[in-house]
């Protein structure tokens, strides 16, 4: 398999490791009730780009790699990693992470067994498709267009990312498994002033390709030129509203509601231990009839997309919630088997040095029926957001915020004034029960999404199309 | 990528490693260098419903080095600590800088600043324990915090011990070093009732086990924090008086230092842009930073660049006295760095002898904000506009728990109408501060 082929030279053969040396090494955190063992190994090569001032006065490469053991029990983890992928590290560290089992006598190693993915990203190295300089062109071309679109752009800041990582999993029921993975991402962001006045806009984009699909894409000229347009549209934004209203949420990147409303409160460990105000609510109605949300990490080159999951499950696409009613939650092994079911692919980890929770990939809304004119047209008075920041949720009370960046005022179905970027604020289990209208201009955003969790960062997406939602609290100042 | 050759390098002979890379640095053709190494090793246990559940074991190394052609510039960074990785890392970054532009700012610190003769500041005090006494610990913790009927799940508690070292040196000749620990006993639980469920945690945090909390009261302090939130209501949309706890005050000091430091202003990307020499604050505020207390949180005999850290006052009488910089901001600025390259070191300021009950008694009618969510702080315009929990204030008195709210108004304007800070300081942290009140905030509500 030529996946696990480019994982074993990359990440074996230069200590020389075999595969009878890793079933050793993953012995050793077996035995007495340890049920599931894993090893983790894992390299990244990553640089970053950006250009400041007019010109690309800061360059990085990073480059690291490392192993990590974890023994399991029932819900208890041992875990313990090493920066040295060689055999006594790997040896002591399956030792340290077995000592959270007391009881003594061995396990079995299974025999290995290959398990492959999909092929969703090309395995070749994303930094070195273009040279240096065809990489500080795709920054300056971006600081050009930015600056002569509009006089009134003092700043622009561009940045130009690149990893690429090699994954290889050992399981101890034997399974093998390796993934090999390409990121990158372009963004701009800029400061417009008038009148002493300064505001903000930023447009990025990116996926698992390479930075050759940035100039296939025009994607320097087309994200300075929206990061542009959203600084100006802020120049007059007047102070937000503050209280419930209707709102309508663009398509895309405004997804942010769906990862933080329900999202994180649908992830499988919250759910076993009982601490998601979704949980033992399979079943029930949680959105309103129409509402279909999923969490699919098998869409082709995108951010939130996996071949395979941190564990080796190949990702899925799990329905979260089906026209209305919560069908499932997201799982990795170890939540799956304590709940009665299976993992969908959702075990994911920050790398090597960091265990493995349920994690979300790319997380979105299906199309509903309405035109999104129709729905801002049904609009007597509210509030429409288009671009957002981020968002955080609290999942056992299930109150969640995300912070708009670009947002209007609507009176009676027409966009009247742009107003600041205000914080508006829900409660998960009811929020999308108050979805009125769903557009059908389903849209995934640009690939720049970063999920965070108990301390650990993960790439994720997030979608939907336009939507109505009927009272939600928008946290202006204008009460 | 290392190969059976390669042999990691132990701690104590880091200091010469990076001292040769900067020689090796100088050979292929660095005109200025500086190496940093870091290493973070410990162990961290949670406890969960009275057991084991997690025991986690931390040895985390890197080696960052940024090298100079004249005036341009490389980065590269590992955590491979070895000889042959450290110069794989030289050449990435010398490669970088045959292509990124000259720039007249960049540069490492200029070496008068250099802290030739930096202090031990008893950072290091290591925890005389095993893990296995760690989770005896944690699940003592956790008992305390479900000692209530009304708490009916746990996020568990958790004890944790890391001792970090950090080297560096550059290619002025400074090379140093200190090690430091941090200990630390959390714990979070859920409590239940009709209306819902709801969370709340507490922790200790300490570079010296001996002054950490006692493991009960920190399990107690959770459970009362987490009981009180329950039946909480929403409210209706008001303007009010609004007191941050001390732990959200802190990050309201942290929003200042935000639009103070050099990375922010030299972009005019601050709305407390050519503040210096201002009043920012009333004026019995005062700001100091004091690098140099001996075994405190945020302590650092020299800064990320080598530079003497000395104490000083950022905000005098409310008065702003200078900005956060490293060397390139400052030198973008026309100013000289304040040895704040990698952030400010152990804050304090001043405060009242009000106890919290005190300033709630005061503020008659308004928010007591204790939980905020959300990313929504501009530090370009000040605009801010986050999600809070809480409790209503009214008479002088708590009335009742509020949830789904936000509070927004704009930073400028909220330093300004700061009308208190209390005597219940948060010393869990590099920024200490008590309770703060603030005279008015929009609070946006759904009922």
């Amino acid at each position: 398999m030529e996946i696990l082929d480019i994982a074993r030279s990359q990440l074996l053969s230069p200590t020389g490791l075999s595969d009878e040396d890793i079933n050793k090494a993953l012995s050793a955190a077996l035995g007495g009730s340890i049920d599931a063992a894993d090893m983790y190994f894992q390299s990244v090569t990553r640089e970053s780009w950006s250009l400041d001032d007019g010109i690309v006065k800061d360059a990085s490469f990073n480059l690291q790699h490392g192993v990590g053991v974890r023994a399991m029990s029932g819900d208890k983890t041992g875990f313990a990693y090493s920066d040295d992928i060689a055999m006594s590290a790997l040896l002591e560290s399956s030792q340290a992470a077995r000592s959270i089992a007391k009881s003594s006598g061995a396990n079995d190693m299974q025999a290995w067994k290959v398990q492959s993915g999909h092929s969703l990203y090309t395995p070749d190295n994303p930094l070195s498709v273009l040279s240096e300089n065809q990489k500080m062109d795709l920054l300056r071309q971006a600081d050009a267009t930015a600056r002569a679109a509009d006089p009134r752009i003092k700043q622009v800041m561009v940045s130009l990312l690149g990893s690429h990582e090699v994954v290889l999993i050992a399981r101890s029921d034997g399974t093998l498994a390796a993934d090999v993975r390409p990121l990158v991402r372009f963004n701009v962001s800029v400061i417009a002033e008038q009148n002493g006045r300064r505001e903000q806009g930023s447009m990025g984009g990116g996926g698992r390709y390479n930075y050759s699909e940035f100039i296939a894409s025009d994607s320097a000229d087309e994200f300075a030129r929206e990061a542009v347009r959203q600084a100006i549209v802020n120049l007059d934004a007047k102070e937000a509203p503050a209280g419930n209203m209707v709102i309508v949420l663009g398509p895309g990147w405004p997804g942010v509601l769906l990862h933080e409303a329900i999202g994180h409160g649908l992830e499988g460990d919250f759910n076993r231990k009982g601490t998601s105000a979704f949980s033992g609510r399979i079943g029930e109605r949680v959105a309103s009839p129409g509402v279909t949300v999923v969490d699919d990490g098998t869409i082709a080159n995108r951010r939130g997309s996996l071949n395979i999951d941190d564990e080796g499950t190949p990702t899925k696409c799990t329905t979260l919630i089906e026209d209305g009613i919560l069908k499932g939650y997201m799982q990795d092994r170890m939540n799956g088997k304590l709940s009665n079911t299976k993992s969908t692919g959702n075990g994911r980890r920050e790398s090597y040095a960091h265990q493995t929770m349920p994690r979300m990939t790319n997380t979105y809304m299906l199309a509903g029926q309405h035109d999104p004119e129709e729905i801002l047209a049904s609009v007597d008075k509210g509030f429409y957001a288009v671009n957002f920041g981020g968002g955080q949720v609290d999942i056992t009370s299930g109150k969640f915020v995300f912070s708009a960046s670009e947002a209007y005022m609507v009176e009676k179905g027409k966009i009247t004034y742009p107003v600041k970027g205000a914080t508006l604020i829900g409660d998960g289990p009811d929020v999308l029960t108050r979805v009125g209208m769903i557009g059908n201009d389903l849209k995934l955003d640009a690939g720049v999404g970063t999920c965070g969790k108990e301390g650990q960062s993960v790439p994720v997406g997030v979608g939907q199309p336009t939507l109505r939602i009927d009272g939600i609290t928008v946290g202006g100042t204008q009460a | 990528m290392s190969n059976n050759l390669e042999k990691t390098i132990s701690d104590d002979s880091l200091q010469s490693l990076l001292s040769q890379a900067v020689d090796y640095a100088k050979t292929k053709g660095a005109d200025a260098i500086e190496v940093a190494a870091s290493n973070d090793k410990g162990y961290s246990v949670t406890a969960r419903l009275g057991e084991v559940e997690t025991v986690e074991h931390h040895n985390q190394r890197s080696m960052a080095v940024t090298v100079y052609r004249g005036q341009a510039k490389g980065s590269a960074s590992t955590n491979i600590v070895s000889p042959e990785a450290i110069n794989r890392a030289v050449d990435s970054a010398l490669d970088i800088a045959k292509f990124t532009a000259e720039d007249e700012c960049a540069g490492i610190a200029e070496s008068d600043l250099m802290a030739f003769d930096y202090p031990e500041l008893n950072l290091e005090h290591p925890w005389e324990i095993e893990t296995d006494q760690a989770l005896e610990k944690a699940i003592i913790c956790e008992q305390a915090a479900r000692d209530d009927t009304r708490i009916v799940n746990s996020e568990g508690a958790s004890v944790s011990s890391i001792t970090t070292q950090l080297t560096y040196a550059n290619s002025h000749g400074f090379i140093g070093e200190y090690r430091g620990t941090r200990h630390s006993v959390s714990c979070s639980v859920i409590a239940g009732d009709d209306n819902g469920m709801q969370r709340d945690y507490w922790y200790t945090l300490d570079r010296n086990a001996k002054n950490l909390q006692n493991v009960e009261e920190v399990g107690a302090i959770a459970r009362e924090r987490t009981v009180r939130r329950l039946s909480s209501q929403g409210m209706k949309t008001c303007s009010v008086p609004i007191l941050f706890e001390p732990p959200l005050a802190r990050s309201l000091i942290g929003h200042l230092f935000s639009a103070i430091s050099g990375s922010a202003l030299y972009r005019q990307a601050s709305f407390l842009l050519d503040s210096k020499g201002k009043k920012i604050l009333p004026e019995w505020i005062t700001i100091k930073e004091l690098p140099h207390m001996l075994g405190a949180l945020g302590s650092v005999p020299f800064d990320n660049e080598g530079v003497r850290t000395q104490e000083r006052n950022i905000v005098e009488n409310g008065v702003l006295q200078g900005y956060i910089l490293g060397s390139y901001s400052a030198r973008k600025l026309g100013m000289q760095t304040t040895a704040n390259a990698g952030g400010v070191h152990n804050i304090q300021m001043t405060h009242s002898d009000l106890t919290q009950q005190e300033l709630i008694k005061n503020m008659g009618k308004g928010l007591l904000v204790t939980e905020l969510i959300g990313h929504g702080v501009n530090t370009v315009t000040g605009d801010y506009s986050r999600g809070a929990a809480g409790f209503w204030v009214e008479n002088g008195e708590i009335q009742h728990p509020v949830h789904e709210i936000t509070i927004a108004g704009n930073l400028a304007d909220m330093f300004q109408s700061i009308s208190a800070v209390g005597n219940d300081t948060d010393t869990r942290g590099n920024v200490q501060c008590g309770s703060i009140l603030i005279d008015n905030m929009t609070i946006a509500g759904s009922s």
